[in-house]
Order: structure tokens, then sequence, then C-alpha cells
């Protein structure tokens, strides 16, 4: 496993850690040294708060190498309230309960495993909101 | 700037070429169109490719091809785009010419997908997505366009089934096409009972896993008859690009990479996206299909699976598509495809496709080639010209 | 005297749990193991069994989590992350860092991971309470946290389960509840173990009860209420290590507590054995429901063997933090049950 690179990116693995621009107020996830928004290159470290809802979403049967233990697994695409997407699987949740604007909450979960003797992979996925696990209210 | 043009073409089967490697394949291709073009040189090669470094332990194919195909010694280099390498390969052939720096060029295409064990061949074509935001997460290749397919049907309402007009269309073109991949038509009862690969993507709106290489020789306008007697007109080869990660384009529905490709090669030729007789669209999967036409002004968004399931696509249609089979029946070697793609429009401009897929009255072939989701797309525009 | 008691007064400022979503039925595995004839007699009802994307790392990430939250403290204040657990991911390498850096805590804290059969938690909360009482630092966290391994058709894989909870420690000003004092029972008992490099522990069969688990929860238990003039009637509620529903019961008759005392931190029915979690988790249930003013007792027990007792008193604060996080029964409740086969594959009891 590539540890360097893992390494580098813990802190947006493991927490959502991205950027905001100083000039305009747009957030970034994956953290950006140049504002997509307004070129501007003033961007500071900001932490996402994890919530946001279901833009789509696929339940993958074939997996990739390194995934076949989450079969059948969700990936989907999520608007951050901040107003950002990322894409990110869905945990704890079955495969027919998910639909498209289903508010969820992001968690640290393992991503993968290099076999036995590897490094273990953690990372942001995102699940049904505790508490409200249909969706049915928006919490604060 | 000079005119180019399209004197020689080439292509291998698309099939799982268990006995040929990536090498014998391109050979096999620049060969074919060096005869079709009456040449035994060229000046400059330049090899399309995604993979050669991942699956064949192979990079360097440039000078590797050029050496086994005779060409040794001339300018040769590899070009890569994902799964839109070969039209990139054929941009910069294109480029080479109409700038003077170079008189015959050859692109070609080619990718050896079948060398490793199948769990090999899709981490490598993920590669085609982010690494780091994407891959990582255990999304395939697939996964991604089922994403898009899942926001399509809920946006516009469209039910999964629907989406099966385009596998019917380009399975029932593949038959006549010897260099298919597949030659057997599928039905729409086939269609609905596929194995789910990433749901809501099936395998029958999946593109093969395959082998093959595609090769075209370009030369100036000016000298296209010394060459041929049915040389086809570049009329543009344009590159767009989006963000290669799905989740930061604000409308992932809107292909912004296929609408910019597609304008700078209308700008570029003067054509009107209903001067184009065949469409031979990227349809790696069935959705892409769907946003290409849309993004690329022949569907209003939202209405090309509607248009699709109404007839259009078909070669009697009002926008012929995949009229060879596209990616999906023809096959889809990825850094190959783009350069398939382009053969199949000279063979409609030559009048050499055979009766069954035949479109009348076709002056402008357009070929597009996307790489990824979306991000690097070329859109390729060719020109019958008066005989 | 043998109590412990911290220089300043210090207590628990903020607690948070953590249970997976997913519950296998004892049920399955009597009927798989046991051709069902012990359905009448099982130690508990059903047990958590963690995702297949779970671990210690990222459980006690969540319930620590939760305990910030309570506390209403930025990450950056916290001075030690000590993670106890038996089922820490790596052999080597600290699940603390892991921890540490995911929570924002890290770079300036101590970081380390604590290994005692089911008394790991308690122990770090131990250790959490002599770095904050001595005065050295003002905030530590310690959490309790399991992914409890058990042999396939094992006595002890009707319990073992995944779960536990987090707690900050810090000084009384800011605590949910205040620490009277402590109390440790240790000796070399081998009622349960697991050598180096082995996927199951062996245990010691009915060797486990009494001169194990009732001798070193007893003797923590009266050690403590002696030293501070206390019995069981000064206490609302009580939590006792939960290996199954008989023994905490059963320990909690002979030291003299009324079953309503033991009855909000019993859980062990519904989410199984936590191992190093068990306790902690239970007092998480029992913090959700307490009152200001009212003297809480926890008893944890570890194999090998162990028991630390605490007595705490809660303030009023208790009430404004409680809702800041999930209650533990938040994660009680939240349950979807699997079958033995899917519990099987997560839990890696094929071989693939």
């Amino acid at each position: 496993m590539d540890i360097p690179r893992n390494w580098r990116l813990r802190d947006q693995r493991y927490r959502l850690q991205g950027t905001r621009c100083a000039s305009c107020g747009a957030h970034h996830f994956p953290p950006r040294p140049v504002c997509p928004r307004c070129r501007g290159r003033h961007v500071e470290p900001y932490r996402f708060t994890g919530r946001g809802r279901v833009y789509s979403y696929t339940v993958v049967y074939q997996a990739p190498e390194g995934f076949e233990q989450y079969v059948p697994y969700v990936v989907a695409l999520v608007d951050l309230e901040e107003g950002v997407r990322v894409t990110a699987q869905l945990t704890d949740v079955d495969p027919e309960e998910v639909a498209i604007g289903m508010p969820v909450e992001m968690v640290l979960r393992k991503l993968g495993e290099e076999g036995e003797r590897g490094l273990i992979l953690y990372g942001y996925k995102f699940r049904p909101r505790i508490g409200d696990p249909k969706g049915e209210a928006e919490s604060d | 700037m000079r005119d180019v043009a399209i004197v020689g073409i080439g292509q291998t089967p698309v099939r799982e070429h268990w006995d040929r490697g990536l090498r014998d394949l391109a050979v096999e291709a620049v060969l074919a169109a060096m005869d079709d073009a009456h040449v035994r040189r060229a000046d400059a090669l330049y090899v399309g490719n995604m993979l050669s470094g991942t699956l064949s332990f192979q990079e360097h194919v440039g000078a590797l091809i050029a050496e086994y195909a005779g060409l040794e010694g001339i300018e040769a280099v590899k070009v890569e785009a994902a799964c839109g390498s070969a039209a990139a390969a054929l941009r910069q052939a294109v480029l080479a010419v109409q700038s003077g720096q170079v008189e015959v060029a050859i692109a070609v295409g080619v990718e050896k997908l079948t060398e490793l064990a199948s769990k090999c061949t899709t981490n490598a074509l993920a590669m085609a997505a982010d690494a780091d935001y994407e891959a990582v997460m255990g999304l395939s290749f697939v996964a991604i366009n089922a994403l898009l397919m899942r926001r399509y049907m809920y946006e516009y309402g469209v039910s999964k089934e629907d989406f099966a007009a385009f596998t019917v269309n380009a399975h029932a073109n593949a038959r006549h096409n010897p260099f298919a991949m597949f030659h057997t038509p599928v039905t729409r009862e086939q269609y609905a009972a596929a194995k789910m690969i990433a749901d809501p993507i099936n395998l029958l709106d999946s593109s093969p896993v395959s082998d093959g290489a595609a090769a075209v020789v370009i030369v100036p306008a000016e000298r296209a008859r010394e060459f041929s007697d049915k040389p086809v007109r570049v009329a543009a080869c344009e590159v767009g690009t989006d963000t290669v990660a799905l989740d930061n384009r604000a409308n992932p529905l809107w292909l912004k990479g296929v609408e910019r490709s597609a304008r700078r090669a209308y700008r570029r030729a003067g054509v009107e996206p209903q001067d184009i007789g065949v469409f031979e669209v990227h349809d790696a999967f069935s959705i892409m299909a769907a946003l290409s036409l849309e993004a690329s002004g022949l569907a209003e968004p939202g209405t090309a699976v509607r248009l699709a399931n109404e007839g259009a696509i078909t070669p009697t249609g009002q926008f012929p598509i995949a009229t060879m089979g596209g990616l999906k029946g023809r096959g889809h070697p990825v850094g190959a495809t783009g350069l398939y793609q382009v053969v199949e429009c000279v063979l409609h401009l030559r009048d050499e496709v055979p009766d069954a897929v035949r479109v009348e009255g076709v002056q402008y072939a357009m070929a597009q080639n996307i790489g990824g989701s979306g991000a690097t797309v070329i859109t390729t525009l060719l020109e019958r010209l008066i005989t | 005297m043998s109590i412990m008691i911290p220089l300043r007064e210090i207590g628990i400022v903020g607690y948070g749990a953590y249970i997976p979503r997913y519950r296998l039925a004892a049920e399955a595995i009597s009927r798989l193991w046991r051709g069902g004839q012990d359905q009448h007699i099982l130690p508990v009802r059903e047990k958590s069994v963690p995702g297949p994307d779970e671990d210690t790392v990222t459980m006690a990430v969540e319930a620590a989590q939760n305990a910030l939250r309570r506390a209403g403290l930025s990450p950056e204040v916290i001075r030690a992350v000590w993670v106890g657990s038996e089922s820490h991911p790596y052999a080597v390498k600290p699940t603390g860092t892991l921890v540490a850096q995911a929570l924002g805590i890290a770079p300036a804290t101590l970081a380390a991971d604590l290994e005692f059969a089911c008394k790991a938690g308690s122990e770090a909360m131990q250790a959490a309470i002599a770095l904050v009482g001595s005065g050295m630092a003002d905030y530590a966290l310690a959490v309790g946290m399991d992914t409890a391994q058990g042999r396939p058709g094992d006595a002890l894989e009707y319990t073992a389960a995944a779960g536990g909870a987090a707690y900050v420690i810090g000084p009384a000003e800011g605590a949910v509840a205040v620490l009277e004092a402590t109390y440790s029972y240790v000796t070399d008992t081998p009622d349960f173990f697991r050598r180096a490099h082995q996927r199951y522990p062996e245990h010691a069969n009915r060797f486990t009860g009494e001169p194990a688990y009732f001798h070193h929860i007893v003797n923590a238990a009266r050690g403590l209420m002696d030293a501070l003039g206390l019995t069981p009637a000064d206490f609302a509620g009580a939590v006792f290590h939960q290996p199954n529903l008989k023994f905490p019961r059963k320990v909690a008759r002979e030291l003299g507590f009324t079953p309503e005392q033991i009855r909000a931190g019993l859980l062990v029915g519904e989410v199984g054995n936590t191992y190093a979690g068990s306790s902690l988790l239970g007092f998480s249930a029992l913090l959700d429901e307490a009152w200001p003013g009212d003297r809480l007792l926890l008893v944890s027990f570890g194999s090998g063997a162990g028991s630390d007792a605490m007595s705490f008193i809660v303030t009023e604060r208790i009430e404004a933090a409680r809702d800041r996080a999930p209650r533990t029964h938040a994660y009680v409740t939240r349950r979807a049950p699997v079958d033995y086969a899917t519990y099987a594959r997560w839990r890696q009891k094929f071989t693939v």
C-alpha cells in the first residue's frame, strides 16, 4: 500500500478537512490551492460538518480488488451542507433503504486493508443520521 | 494552417486476442492503414494507449511500435487520456500535419486489456477516475457511470428499462461489422434480465473488456489524391476537458467536456449539429450515450432516452449512432476506441459500410471519444470530399 | 488507605457511547452449535456485531466524538488519548494516535493503548484520572472499546460483542459527575487469556466465576465502599462488568444492591459482552438517566484478573450535557439483525 500518500491525506480522510476561500467564501473538498469559483489563491483550512444528503448512489456488485469483502456496498455522491459534493460509501444501511435526498452524516470507517499484513486504511463514509434514521426531520 | 485528410485506415477485429500482444495488435493496424494509403514510410507515429504500463508492463510504446512496424527512426510518442487516448493521439497527428512540420503522420490506438486477471483490469480502468477521492472509496468505473444513470433516472423520470434502446441498437448494428466483438442481437427482455454490476448498470449497459487496435494515415489535404481515391477531410478535431472527479461538477448530468469539445468542433468545421449524418458516440455505458447526445446538442436535456426509444438512433433515424456497433457492440479496447470510431466514420464517407447500416446522404460524420466520465473529450468531424 | 483520591477535585466532563448497528441472536448460535437444546438458558438475548468496516479504532472515534461533544471542548485541549481494548487492530501500532488524529487532538498529547482483558477501559480511566488529578493536565480522554472474538461454537461466542464508551476526565468545575475515590484490586488469576498470534481466547470454564469475576468485583467494591464509609443504599445506581446477564445480577445481590439499582446500566441482554467496553458502556447508560446528586458506582472486571471500582457524584451539569450527543439507548435501539452466515462472513470466520 502506498503509505506516504495515505499518510499525507489523513486529515482529509479522517475528518473531512478541506479549504474555504477567504475571498469569496466558497468551500472546497478536496482542499484546493486555487478557488475554482473566484480563482482566488487565499484559502484557509476548513473542517466540514459532515452532514449532507444523498445526490445519487449505486449498489456495487462487482467490486474492484480489495473491496470484495464489502459486496454489495453502496457508493454515493453526497451533497454536504456547505455546498460541496463528495464521493463516499454509505454504511450501516441496507441498499434498499437508500434514496436520493436521504440525510446522512459522516463517520470514520475502514476503507480497506492490504491483506492480513498490510496497512489498514481509514476514511470517511456516510450513514443515515442517528436519531433520524428515516430522514423525516432535518436536524439543526 | 493547412487542411488535412485521412487517406488510410486499418483496424484489427475487436476480440479477446489471447494469442496477440500489444505490439502485435498495433503493428497490424498500422500496416493495414499504411497499405490502404499505399505508403511505405511516415514521418511521425502517435500512439494512443491507456494501460500498457499497468497491464502489459510496457511503457515507451511509441518507439517500440514504430520499430516493429518498420518505421524505426521516425518521431514516435505515446499519448494518454484514459479512454480518450486514441482520439487524443489523432489530434496530435492532425496538429502535426496542419502545422507543416510533418507530411505523413500515423495515429494508432491500441489496447490490450486481457493480459491479467479481470480484477486487475477493473482496477486499472478505475485509474481514469480520481485515485485519491473516487477509486479509494471502492468506486469502479462502472459505478461512476451508475451514479450518473441513477441521477438521470431520478431527474428525468426515466426507467431503467428505457435504456435498453441503446443496447438493442448497438448490437443490431454490430452484427454487420466483421470487426465487431459481438454478432448476436440483444432483446429488451435479455437486457432486463442481465446481471447487475453496479445498480442500475447491468452487464448489457456496459461495453465489453476487449483488445484491439485501429489506425489512420494523415496527410495534407492538397496531397490526398496521391494516396487515396477516397480521401476524407478532417474538418475538426477538438478537445474539451472537465473535472476528473464527478463530484466536482455542479451538474454531473451535463457533460461540459462534451459541450466544450463539440462546440469547438462545430465552430471549426462551420457546421450545426443537424448537419451530422452519423455520430459514433462514446457509448461505454448506455447513460454515456444519452448524456453525450444531449451535451453535443443533438437532443434537449433529458430527452435522449425517449428519442432513442422512438428510433432516432437507428441507421434510418434522425441521428444514427453506434452504426458499426459502438463501444457496446463493436467493443471498447479503451485506448484504441477513438480511432475505431474514426475508421468507422471514414467507412461511411467512403460508402464502404454494409448496406444494413448505410445512412443516406452523409456529408459529415462525427466521432466523439471520451476519457474518464467526461474529463477529456475529443470530437472529430470528418467531411466527404467531393469526388 | 489503599483507596486512591486525586490531588484535586476532578470528574467526568464528557461521556459517549458506541454500539454497532448489527445484532446476532443467541438463539441462532444455539441452533447451529447446540441443536437448540440450551434455548431456555441462553446467557443473553442477542449480541452486537460490528459491521465489516468497523473496528476498535472507528468505534472509539465515534464514542470519543460523543464524549467531546458533551464536554463542549475543542479537541486540542486534550492531553492524553488512552484506548483500552483487547482487539486493537494492530499488534504493534497504537490505536491511540489514530484516534487522536481523527479527533483533531493530535499532536500535543499523550497517546497509548492499554490491554487488561475487560478491564483495559477502566484502567484507561484510572490513568486519565491520575493525569488530571495530579494537575499535570486539565483534560484526558479514556476509551474502553472492543470487537470481542468468540471461537465458533464456544460458550463465549454467545456473548462476545462489540461496543464501548469514552470518557473525558477534567476538573470538577466542568464535570457532569465528580469522582469521590477509586480502588483497584488485582491478583494473578488465569481465568481467561489469549496467547500471541492466536485468533481466539481460551477460558477456564467455571473457574472464570467464583475465583475470578466474583472475587475481584466483590473485593474492589467492598474495598471502596468500606474506605468511604458507604453502603449500597448510598448509591442511586451501579454498574458491574457484564459478561452475561447472570453474573452482574448475582454479584449485585451478593453486595447488597437491588435489581433497580443496576437496571439502567445493565445492557448485556440486548448488546452482549463488549469486553473492555462493557462496564464503561453500562455506566454511560446510567449517566443518561442520572439525576444531579446521584451517587453512582462503577466496577469493572478484567480477566487475569482485576477490578477497578470508582464512585462518582452526579452534578447539575448532566442535564445540559446528555442531549448534546446520542444517548446510549439510541445505539441500543438502532439495531438490524443479521444471520449467522453474514456474521461469520463479516467476522472473517471463513477461510477464503
